[in-house]
């Protein structure tokens, strides 16, 4: 049975390192808020928690000394300085070794685990208080609970005079819970003393004035019977006298008047706390109806290792090229549609589509769990910037794939951030301008035409344009006669580089602009869009694929060769008549479209499969890059538009120019899938590389002439 | 049947606490952090929380405010377990509102004592 708990604990515990090695990474770059080394204490305490249930001594004892230090950081009694950083990342990678070796049963410590326990014991200066001693199995003061045997005909007893007084009864705790705990010990007999009540329109309503004489019988010794009270310790007078033979009952003063002798165990009804008077509610619903146990329940989940799910997608994936190669196949065959060998392909074909979507479901996760990480992050910004601002999340359950969550953790935090040190106006500004005062931040999720689409909206002041305009000027980003339309000032923002130098502040500066967060959703396959109303607020658009395994394509046509273009960033396809193509200069050409100029990537001679297309054979797909630019690429042919599978190229062959992957289409030949932002660099490149060839070939001209 | 609700952001402690009481045939319900904790404890009528300590979201300190200051079932006997020791521990948890405190690693059979013992529950 603790096997599979063993498995649970090891996967649980990696994803704790990797918590901890982020956090511990965001210390030492200097980023990480209170939160982080909190996490990263959380993460190195949990790890020791459960060490302790599977016996690991090793990692219970070093996650000790680890975390005692991170203790001594998380309550600002340490400076995490580069060298005690150091230490810490150490013994990270230590508490990763120990898990490891523990994992797989080796008993050899890691090499580096003395160095670095001396290490963590030379900062504390070996103040560690509570070396583990406290980590064995033996629970503390419980000793009494195990059982015992009957008193012996010697046993001897207590008597005990006790009063619950302050918090007993607020606490949870109850006399008949203590005394049933008592009588375990042996034989107890219980009398509610009355003198002590006071008349009962004086009785408070924690019921503190009824006490107790109890007479236990048992040969337990006084440990033991004080053990049953370590609970209520300061929440009770509590007398004990040891009575040393059984006669010393007999001792006891005579009931008087005034002493209501008690059955052993009070019943519920003499009760003095008002909670445990009938509550129709609580008991009503104590036992649940077998519908609302059913629901409570947690529906039963399985623990997959990832690399199973991927190796399985894997096969889906060539199950499902395997499938459209013997659709194609058979439709060649000139088959009568009514042959049953159609109709069982198109139900293979069905089933492989249901497993596929079933596959990708595995991966699938609600973001959830990241919107409720973005909720730390508002607290803390909102903190650090002494602005009030309230985060609204929307679409909690939408499901993405696993990876994609991952990857949105980074740029959803910058801007978050960003939205709250840029967006929302300190309180003061807000109300004088009719907001309420507190900025309110939504993050939302919606599946939109099999993709999912993610938004960041601040109801703040909205972008500074003049600002941002001002300041891509003067880093030289923008020419200094270009007339720029909104939108376009708004994308500046995310250019490399670009980074309103006033604007940098301790909590969104650290001169990371926005290209960051949007090369890593371009990483990701999705795209960024930015929405911008002065006085109103800023929205950030995020689509995503809804899987990185599987991509809806426009099959065409390259130099014979057929690719793949992504119908994400597909806008339209044009058959453009010769005249639409305007020539710029020697070797640049801007396609005619609607009134715009879009710039035009021959993909033969880009990707170097051939000459330039002649116009008059040419078809144009106008594609979007994340950066928001039109592109017009000129190929051969479009054959099909459908769903192909992923196939990483770059761990068989490695990069290929203007490309993201390859896959392989139904007849079997492999397609790569062309990468509209790796295509525009590229052409941008080789243009640059042609002025210069030109400029130098001009000189070299002029350098003749002078001659 | 004791119907408890545990608290803890360790899959693997939630999951130890499950089997413990599940086969002293109590009914348990978890959550993984304190907020998830507190938004559970209101959904339905446990008769007993264990809560760990250091958590996300809202500590275990935090939960044992919000049941104690809550609507109903204010008094239910809650028990932290924590690898956390030491008497200030058990004074904070006792000022919170604890009814009772176990130290991680802990022995099943003692967690389930301890839950009996605390609520009143017969032992056998």
């Amino acid at each position: 049975m603790m096997d599979d708990l063993r498995d649970t604990f090891f996967a649980e515990s990696e994803d704790l390192l990797t918590a901890m090695g982020e956090g511990l990474a965001a210390m030492s770059d200097g980023s990480a808020g209170s939160e982080t080394v909190h996490a990263v204490f959380r993460a190195v305490h949990s790890i020791k928690g459960a060490a302790g249930a599977f016996a690991l001594s090793d990692v219970v004892a070093f996650a000790h000394s680890f975390e005692t230090v991170l203790d001594a950081v998380r309550s600002d009694r340490l400076v995490p300085d580069p060298d005690v950083m150091r230490v810490l990342q150490r013994a990270g990678d230590v508490l990763a070794e120990l898990l490891e070796h523990a994992r797989e049963d080796r008993s050899d410590p890691p090499s580096a685990l003395g160095s670095v326990l001396d290490a963590l014991e030379e900062i504390t200066g070996g103040q560690d208080d509570a070396t583990p001693d406290d980590f064995v199995f033996e629970p503390l003061g419980l000793g009494m609970m195990a059982p015992l045997a009957l008193p012996p005909a010697e046993a001897t007893g207590f008597h005990l005079d006790f009063r619950p007084t302050g918090n007993f009864y607020p606490n949870g705790h109850h006399h008949q819970h203590l005394f049933a705990a008592l009588s375990e010990l042996g034989e107890l007999t219980v009398t509610c003393s009355v003198p002590d009540l006071p008349p009962s329109a004086e009785t408070d309503a924690e019921g503190n004035q009824l006490s107790w004489k109890l007479e236990l019988r048992t040969d337990a010794d006084e440990v033991q019977v004080r053990d049953v009270f370590e609970f209520v310790e300061g929440l009770c007078e509590l007398e004990l006298r040891k009575v040393e033979s059984l006669d010393s009952f007999d001792d006891r003063p005579p009931h008087d008047d005034s002493t209501l002798p008690e059955v052993a165990m009070p019943t519920l009804a003499q009760a003095p706390d008002p909670e445990v008077l009938p509550r129709p509610l609580d008991v009503s619903s104590a036992v649940p109806t077998p519908a609302a146990a059913r629901e409570s329940a947690p529906r039963p989940t399985l623990r997959v290792d990832l690399d199973r799910v991927d190796r399985l997608i894997n096969s889906v994936g060539e199950l499902i090229i395997n499938q459209a190669v013997i659709a194609q196949k058979v439709s060649e065959a000139g088959l009568p549609p009514a042959s049953s060998l159609v109709a069982h392909v198109e139900d293979l074909s069905l089933l492989a589509r249901e497993i596929q979507e079933g596959v990708m479901l595995i991966r699938a996760q609600p973001v959830k769990a990241l919107f409720q990480r973005m909720a730390r992050v508002v607290r803390e910004a909102a903190e650090a910037t002494g602005k009030q601002v309230e985060l609204v999340t929307e679409g909690e359950e939408t499901e993405v794939d696993r990876t994609v969550v991952e990857g949105l953790a980074d740029p959803l935090t910058h801007m978050v951030r960003n939205a709250i040190d840029h967006g929302i106006e300190p309180p003061s500004e807000r109300i004088a301008t009719g907001k309420p005062a507190c900025g309110r931040i939504t993050l939302s999720a919606s599946h939109v035409s099999g993709n999912v689409r993610i938004v960041v909206r601040d109801d703040g002041a909205g972008l500074n344009r003049d600002r941002i305009h001002a300041t891509a000027l003067r880093k030289g980003l923008v020419a200094a006669d270009a007339v720029l339309t909104e939108a376009e000032i708004d994308n500046l923002l995310f250019l490399p580089g670009f980074s309103t130098a006033a604007s940098i502040t301790s909590l969104s500066g650290r001169g990371v602009g926005m290209d960051v967060a949007r090369t890593a959703i371009t990483a990701l396959g999705g795209r960024i869009g930015i929405l911008s109303t002065p006085g109103e607020g800023t929205t950030f658009n995020i689509i995503l694929p809804l899987t990185l395994a599987i991509l809806e394509g426009l099959i065409v046509t390259v130099a014979g060769q057929p690719m793949v273009v992504p119908a994400a960033s597909v806008i339209e396809t044009i058959r453009p008549a010769p005249r639409d193509f305007i020539a710029l200069g020697h070797a640049d050409r801007v396609l005619a479209v609607r009134g715009d100029h879009v710039p035009v990537i021959d993909v033969p001679s880009l990707l170097g499969f051939g000459p330039e297309l002649d116009p008059m054979d040419a078809i144009v797909v106008l594609v979007r890059a994340s950066d928001d630019s039109l592109a017009a690429l000129v190929m051969e042919a479009i054959s099909d538009k459908r769903q192909v599978v992923i196939k990483s190229l770059r761990s068989n062959v490695g990069q290929v120019a203007g490309t993201s992957a390859a896959t392989i289409l139904g007849d079997g030949k492999v397609a790569l899938i062309l990468d509209p932002d790796a295509l525009t660099a590229l052409a941008a490149r080789r243009r640059a590389a042609q002025h210069a060839v030109q400029h130098l070939a001009s000189r070299e001209v002029r350098h003749e002439h002078a001659a | 049947m004791l119907s408890v609700l545990a608290i803890d952001d360790s899959r693997t402690i939630r999951e130890l606490v499950r089997r413990a009481l599940e086969n002293a045939g109590m009914n348990v319900t978890t959550a993984d952090d304190g907020l998830d904790g507190v938004s559970s404890f209101g959904e339905s009528a446990f008769d007993a929380v264990i809560t760990d300590i250091n958590m996300p979201n809202l500590d275990g300190f935090g939960v044992i405010e919000a049941i104690r200051s809550g609507q109903r079932n204010t008094r239910v006997p809650i028990l932290v377990l924590t690898t956390e020791t030491g008497p200030e521990l058990r004074a904070r948890a006792r000022d919170a509102g604890a009814t009772g405190w176990l130290t991680k690693p802990f022995d099943g059979a003692v967690l389930v004592r301890t839950l009996k013992r605390v609520t009143g529950a017969p032992l056998s």
